[in-house]
């Protein structure tokens, strides 16, 4: 049987370790058939080089810092020419926020721009970077954690996810005539590199698998990665501007 | 295969050295990575993942934080590898 992506051809940004939520979309997308180009930048590009070639098939790896201008508007160009000419599917899996965002009272200006301009913006410039390359049928996703509460020293990160969602709903509206679909995977919390670094991850990381109905493993990223695939699939093919959960359950819960 | 501490030593002070620039000849066993050889936690994951393919052993990242001088992560590698 096809894999469910097989042919497509997908860009997938954020991976770091083998830990990365982005890892393993890379490792089952491959494994469902579809063709995978991956990007990093600066110097996580040596460590994504690197696990990279754990991957089924080990991928192209394009230079892409989402905040540089130059890397985005040669986006298109070099997938060209590293032989991709369309994108089927693109993976936006990348957050930053300075260790000061992580207190919301103390937290500069300068602290909460970055975190929302790597954050948040950032899903916006990858979209209009690859749209040149998207066709009728493709497919924006990105990683959040549900913004619509404030939670324990997420902060200005939290914020910056709010924004994050909403740039999705706008992106739904203005890709739609292009045929092209905008969603979000709202994970639970799993323990990546990217949440290694928020000070005090750990308080999610106790209450979470309690609160689940289904149960929740924050040492497996496989759940929410398979979201990830199944919304480049052509699956879901009405669902723009949505925001899927794949937290075991917790955002239907009440306290 | 089980390596000898010296090729071990030898293997990682190059990828020390290509990560970092620092002289191979001093990565030594007793030199602290943060301390003495002024490696971030960024060079760090480099160099532990560069490791992992060149000595075909898995370090995990609650094991990285114990190894803080070069012959730690020495002993770590042999012991992986026995």
């Amino acid at each position: 049987m096809a894999g469910i992506v097989e042919g497509k051809r997908l860009l997938i940004t954020g991976i770091t370790m083998e830990s990365s939520i982005a890892f393993h979309v890379a490792r089952i997308a491959q494994e469902q058939g579809a063709e995978v180009v991956i990007t990093s930048f600066g110097r996580v590009m040596r460590i994504t080089q690197t696990i990279s070639k754990r991957l089924p098939k080990t991928p192209e790896l394009l230079e892409l810092d989402v905040t540089e201008d130059d890397h985005l508007t040669t986006l298109a160009d070099r997938l060209r020419a590293a032989g991709v000419d369309s994108l089927d599917g693109v993976l936006h899996s990348i957050g930053f926020a300075p260790p000061g965002a992580f207190n919301f009272l103390e937290g500069s200006w300068e602290d909460a721009s970055i975190a929302l301009h790597a954050s948040a913006y950032s899903l916006k410039s990858l979209a209009v970077a690859a749209l040149p390359l998207m066709t009728k049928g493709s497919s924006l996703v990105g990683l959040t954690f549900d913004a619509k509460f404030a939670w324990p020293v997420y902060d200005w990160m939290g914020v910056a996810k709010a924004a994050f969602e909403s740039t999705n709903r706008y992106l739904a509206r203005d890709l739609g005539e292009h045929g092209v679909r905008s969603n979000l995977v709202a994970a639970g919390p799993i323990r990546t590199t990217a949440a290694k670094s928020i000070p005090g991850f750990e308080r999610f990381e106790e209450v979470w698998g309690e609160r689940a109905p289904l149960g929740w493993d924050i040492s497996d990223p496989v759940p929410a990665a398979q979201a990830c695939v199944a919304l480049m699939s052509d699956w879901f093919p009405a669902t723009t501007g949505e925001i899927v959960h794949v937290d075991g359950g917790v955002h239907a819960m009440g306290q | 295969m089980a390596q000898s501490d010296q090729e071990i030593l030898e293997g990682l002070a190059e990828i020390v050295n290509e990560e970092t620039g620092v002289d191979a000849a001093d990565v030594q066993l007793d030199k602290s990575f943060t301390e003495d050889l002024d490696i971030d936690s960024l060079s760090m994951m480099t160099i532990v993942v560069n490791a992992e393919e060149k000595f075909g052993v898995r370090i995990p990242d609650d094991d990285v934080k114990n190894l803080s001088t070069v012959g730690d992560a020495v002993k770590y590698i042999k012991d992986a590898q026995a």
